[in-house]
C-alpha cells in the first residue's frame, strides 16, 4: 500500500506542472489591458506615463519568458503573485475566501453521501416498484435542475413561507454555529442535490450489478439472511464505483459553487473567481484556476487511494 | 391473417421491426425526452410565429405584471413578455448547445480515434494533455476561455462563448472514442485494411469512425444537456449571452433577484425552461445509450 501511495503521489507531480504551464499560457493570451481598465475605469484622465509606471510596478512590461520564469519560481515557493486589481497577494485573497467555500463544499458532500447511499440502496432493493420510480425521478431531476436556480427557488420559498431571508455575511462556525449554519446550509443543499442525485444513480446501478454476481447467488443458496448478504457482500462491492463518482463529481461541486455563491451573495472562492474573470485580473485568475485544479487533482488522488484501500486487486496489480 | 396462414414458412422467420418503432416501444421515457426536444426545436425555428410579443420590446405600462391571458408567463421589470423571451431563448440555447456539442464531440472523437489507432508516443502525449484538461472543472475552463477571448459575435451568436463551451467537451469525448477505438483496432477487419495498404486517414475515417457512431451519438446528446446548462450558468454570471438577447440564464441574472416577492414568475419560468431542456436531453441520451449499447441493457 505504501508503494502504491508513493507511486500515485509521484504521478501527480507532472500533472501539476502541466496544469501550471497550461494555465499560464492559456491566460497570457488574453487581449485587453487590465491596467488601462483599472486606471481609466470611470473615464478618468490618466496619462500614458502613469499607466506605463503601473505596468512596470506589476511586472507586466517584462518579456513573456521572464514573466513565466518568475511565475514558476514563485510557484516553487508556493507564491501565486499579486492581484492586479487590489495589489494584495493572491495567496492572501484565496486564504480569506477559502473557509466559507470549503465549509459549503464539505457540507454538500456530506449531504450527498448521507442521502445517496441509503436512497440508492432502497431503490435497488425495491427495483421497479413505486419507491424505485420516485427515487429515480428525484435523481434525474437533480441532474437537470441548475444549482443556482434551485438556490433561487429556496430563497423564494423561504420568503413566501416564512418571510425570511438567509443573512448575508459569513460568521465562523466556531464563533456562532447557528448563524454560520443559517447562512451556509442553503448553498450546501443547492449544490448537494446534484451531487446526491449522481451518487444515488450510481449506487443503484452498482448495487443491481453486484446483486447479479455469482457470489451473491451462492450466499443466497446457503441461506444467508438478506440483510447479512447486503452488509457483508453487496454494499461493500457496490461502494467502489460510488466512491469514484463522488471524486469525479467534485469538479461539478466546485462549478456549482462558483455560480451558487452569487445567488446567496457569499463571498467565497466562487465569487472571487467571477470577479477575477470580469475584471481581467489574470494574476488572480491564474492563481485561482491553479488552486482549484490542484484541489481537484488531490481529491482524485484521495479517491484513488480510497479505491485501492477498498479493493485489494488495484493496489496489488 | 389469411396470407400468413397460407405461407407458414414465412411466419417462422423473425420479422425485422422498424427501428424507430422499436425505440419508441422499448424506450418510452426516451421518447418523452425526444418529444420535449422537438417542442423546443419548434420554439426555436418558429419563434417569431409562436411568441405573442417582440422579446426585446420594452413596455413600461405592463411592468412586472403577473401571468395573465395576455402575458402567459407575466412580464419582467421592463415590461417584456417572459413567455416570448423564453421562446426566443430556446433559439439561443439550442444554437449554442448544438454547435458546441457537435463541434466538441466531433473534434474529440477524431482525436480519440487517432490516439487509439496510432497508440505509442502520440497516444501518450494526447492522454497527458487530456489529463490536464480534465483536471479543470468544466465551468472553470469555460470561464477562463471567456476571460481570455472576450466577445466575438457572428450572426448574432457569440463565437467565443461557443468555443468556451466546446473546449471542455473535447477531452471527455476523446476518452470515450479512444476506449472504443482500442477494442476496434484489435479486430481482424482493421488488420485486413492495413494489409490492403490503406492509408492511416482512410482507416480512421472509413473503418473506425463508423464503428464509434453509437458512443458519439450518446455523447452528443449528453453534451447538449451539459452545454445548455453551462450556457445558462455563464449567462447567469454575466459572462455569456448579454442583454438584450433573450437567454434563459440571463433572465435569471442581475436585478431579477430584486423581484423575488413582487414577480416570482420572472424566476420560476426561465429556470423551468432550462431544467426541462436539460432533463429532456439527459433522458434521450440515456435511452439512446440503453438502446444502442446492448451491453448496458438491463
Amino acid at each position: 500500500m505504501i508503494w502504491f501511495i508513493i507511486r500515485r503521489l509521484l504521478l501527480v507531480i507532472p500533472t501539476l506542472i502541466g496544469v501550471a504551464v497550461a494555465v499560464f499560457f492559456l491566460i497570457r493570451v488574453m487581449p485587453g489591458d487590465v491596467v488601462v481598465v483599472k486606471l481609466r475605469a470611470d473615464g478618468a484622465n490618466v496619462s500614458d506615463e502613469t499607466i506605463q509606471l503601473e505596468r512596470q510596478r506589476l511586472g507586466l512590461d517584462k518579456p513573456l519568458y521572464v514573466q513565466f520564469a518568475d511565475y514558476m519560481v514563485g510557484l516553487a515557493r508556493l507564491d501565486l503573485g499579486k492581484s492586479l486589481w487590489t495589489g494584495e497577494s493572491v495567496n492572501k485573497e484565496i486564504a480569506l475566501r477559502m473557509p466559507v467555500s470549503f465549509q459549503i463544499a464539505l457540507m454538500a458532500s456530506f449531504i450527498a453521501v448521507l442521502i445517496a447511499i441509503p436512497l440508492g440502496t432502497i431503490s435497488a432493493l425495491y427495483r421497479d416498484t413505486w419507491i424505485d420510480h420516485v427515487v429515480r425521478v428525484v435523481a434525474v431531476s437533480g441532474l437537470a435542475i441548475p444549482s443556482f436556480w434551485l438556490g433561487m427557488l429556496m430563497i423564494l420559498g423561504l420568503l413566501l413561507l416564512f418571510n425570511w431571508l438567509p443573512k448575508i455575511g459569513y460568521v465562523s462556525f466556531w464563533e456562532d454555529p447557528v448563524a454560520n449554519l443559517s447562512v451556509t446550509i442553503w448553498p450546501a443543499l443547492s449544490v448537494g442535490y446534484r451531487y446526491a442525485a449522481v451518487a444515488t444513480r450510481m449506487m443503484r446501478s452498482a448495487l443491481l450489478e453486484v446483486m447479479r454476481e455469482d457470489y451473491i447467488r451462492t450466499a443466497r443458496a446457503k441461506g444467508v439472511w438478506t440483510r447479512l448478504i447486503m452488509r457483508r457482500h453487496a454494499l461493500r462491492n457496490a461502494l467502489l464505483p460510488v466512491v469514484t463518482v463522488i471524486g469525479l463529481e467534485f469538479a461539478f461541486l466546485i462549478g456549482g459553487l462558483v455560480v451558487t455563491e452569487q445567488v446567496f451573495s457569499i463571498n467565497g472562492i466562487g465569487k472571487l473567481f467571477v470577479d477575477a474573470t470580469t475584471r481581467g485580473d489574470f494574476n488572480l485568475l491564474q492563481g485561482l484556476v491553479l488552486f482549484i485544479a490542484t484541489i481537484f487533482i488531490f481529491v482524485n488522488l484521495l479517491v484513488d487511494l480510497l479505491y485501492a484501500w477498498l479493493d485489494p486487486r488495484i493496489r496489488l496489480s | 391473417m389469411a396470407t400468413v396462414a397460407t405461407t407458414p414458412s414465412v411466419d417462422t422467420l423473425p420479422k425485422r421491426a422498424n427501428p424507430l418503432w422499436q425505440f419508441i416501444k422499448s424506450q418510452p421515457l426516451g421518447m418523452v425526452g425526444f418529444l420535449i426536444i422537438l417542442l423546443y426545436v419548434v420554439f426555436a425555428v418558429a419563434a417569431a410565429e409562436i411568441s405573442p410579443f417582440d422579446p426585446e420590446s420594452i413596455d413600461f405600462g405592463a411592468m412586472l405584471s403577473g401571468p395573465s391571458h395576455e402575458h402567459l408567463f407575466g412580464t419582467d421589470q421592463y415590461g417584456r413578455d417572459v413567455f416570448s423571451r423564453i421562446v426566443y431563448g430556446s433559439r439561443t440555447a439550442l444554437a449554442v448547445g448544438i454547435i458546441s456539442a457537435v463541434a466538441g464531440c466531433t473534434i474529440g472523437a477524431l482525436i480519440g480515434a487517432a490516439a487509439g489507432y496510432f497508440g505509442g508516443r502520440i497516444d501518450n502525449l494526447i492522454q497527458r494533455v487530456v489529463d490536464i484538461m480534465l483536471s479543470f472543472p468544466i465551468i472553470v475552463l469555460a470561464m477562463v476561455v471567456v476571460a481570455v477571448l472576450g466577445k466575438r459575435t457572428l450572426l448574432g451568436i457569440d463565437m467565443n462563448l461557443i468555443a468556451a463551451i466546446t473546449l471542455p467537451i473535447i477531452p471527455r469525448m476523446e476518452r470515450v472514442a479512444r476506449a472504443s477505438t482500442l477494442s476496434l483496432v484489435a479486430m481482424p477487419f482493421i488488420d485486413a485494411a492495413r494489409a490492403a495498404g490503406y492509408s492511416h486517414s482512410r482507416i480512421i475515417l472509413r473503418h473506425i469512425t463508423p464503428n464509434i457512431v453509437a458512443p458519439y451519438l450518446i455523447m452528443v446528446s449528453a453534451s447538449m444537456a451539459q452545454a445548455i446548462l453551462l450556457e445558462a450558468s455563464l449567462s447567469f454570471l454575466g459572462l455569456g449571452v448579454t442583454e438584450p438577447t433573450p437567454a434563459w440564464g440571463l433572465m435569471l441574472s442581475g436585478t431579477s433577484a430584486d423581484f423575488y416577492q413582487t414577480a416570482p414568475w420572472m424566476i420560476l419560468f426561465p429556470g423551468l425552461a432550462i431544467t426541462l431542456a436539460v432533463f429532456a436531453f439527459n433522458l434521450f441520451g440515456d435511452s439512446l445509450r440503453d438502446w444502442l449499447d446492448p451491453k448496458l441493457k438491463s
